[in-house]
């Protein structure tokens, strides 16, 4: 893709089954991908040296859900420029308005499949990697 | 080693468990992720689903065979078991799974533990077809299982 760093996607959720299909949807896009099971462990690797380019994050999950994990994103100087796309199994307008209303880039209904996956990275990383190039 | 006739074969049990509703164009979804990088992809998440889900189920009788029974927790454990259930295309789990959470929002103990049974029965059954077309595959090699219905 580039000859530059590659693009970091931090992908978030409590099922180990989720877990191993989205990082292979966006590993078969070519991106690095960290995958962590909680809201709490997602912070944790946000404010480690190495930068992610996107989270992509259930909403459903114990203790911090999706929402939550939005919020304290985008409430936090440091991160709140990158793009965060919220996966749902319900389809609740009441739920995907406060998510977009918080900031989510994106909300998409599980299961997630390849070509909402590809559809998203081509319309929010691009933009990302303009931005690191003119950096 | 006849690898059209097992082919076809395996052609033919992926076309079954489409018609008879076990599976639906989520798990083609999957499929269609496999490649030399990861040929054994779809295997793999199914054998995650297979490890994962019994605990579900132990846990979802525990909460229906408690006194008081544990609506809240239950409703908590029946989405998750939805949820992975939907993600391989397992679509007769997933709809139970649905029914399930119905008596146990309405706080019907029988239809809970109906559905649970039902739900049991059809876990073993995907497992134990899933694992005879996975076996199949296994014996004509990655190159050759380009199962693709759209072909």
């Amino acid at each position: 893709m580039s000859t530059g760093p590659e693009l970091h996607v931090l992908a978030v959720d409590d099922s180990l089954v989720d877990r191993a299909i989205i990082s292979r949807l966006l590993r078969s896009s070519k991106y690095q991908v960290t995958t962590v099971d909680s809201g709490k462990r997602a912070l944790e690797v946000l404010s480690l040296e190495r930068e992610v380019h996107m989270i992509i994050t259930d909403y459903c999950m114990p203790e911090m859900t999706g929402y939550e994990l939005l919020k304290r994103v985008k409430e936090t100087a440091e991160l709140r420029e990158i793009p965060v796309v919220i996966m749902s199994s319900e389809n609740s307008p009441a739920r995907i308005r406060r998510c977009l209303e918080e900031g989510a880039e994106e909300f998409l209904i599980k299961p997630v499949r390849p070509s909402d996956v590809s559809r998203l990275c081509s319309l929010l990383l691009p933009t990302v990697a303009m931005t690191m190039a003119m950096r | 080693m006849d690898y059209s006739n097992l082919r076809r074969q395996i052609i033919f049990m992926k076309k079954s468990f489409f018609d008879q509703g076990y599976l639906d164009e989520q798990f083609n979804q999957l499929e269609e992720l496999q490649d030399e990088s990861s040929p054994n992809f779809v295997e793999e998440v199914v054998a995650l689903f297979l490890k994962d889900s019994p605990r579900l189920l132990i846990n979802i009788e525990q909460a229906i065979e408690k006194y008081p029974q544990d609506f809240y927790r239950l409703d908590s454990l029946v989405h998750q078991l939805k949820g992975s259930a939907s993600s391989i295309g397992a679509v007769r789990m997933k709809n139970e799974c649905s029914v399930l959470k119905a008596h146990g929002n309405d706080k019907n103990l029988e239809g809970c533990r109906r559905s649970l049974q039902k739900m049991k029965r059809e876990h073993a059954t995907l497992k134990q077809k899933l694992e005879s077309y996975f076996q199949l595959l296994r014996q004509v090699g990655p190159r050759n299982s380009a199962v693709n219905s759209r072909k």
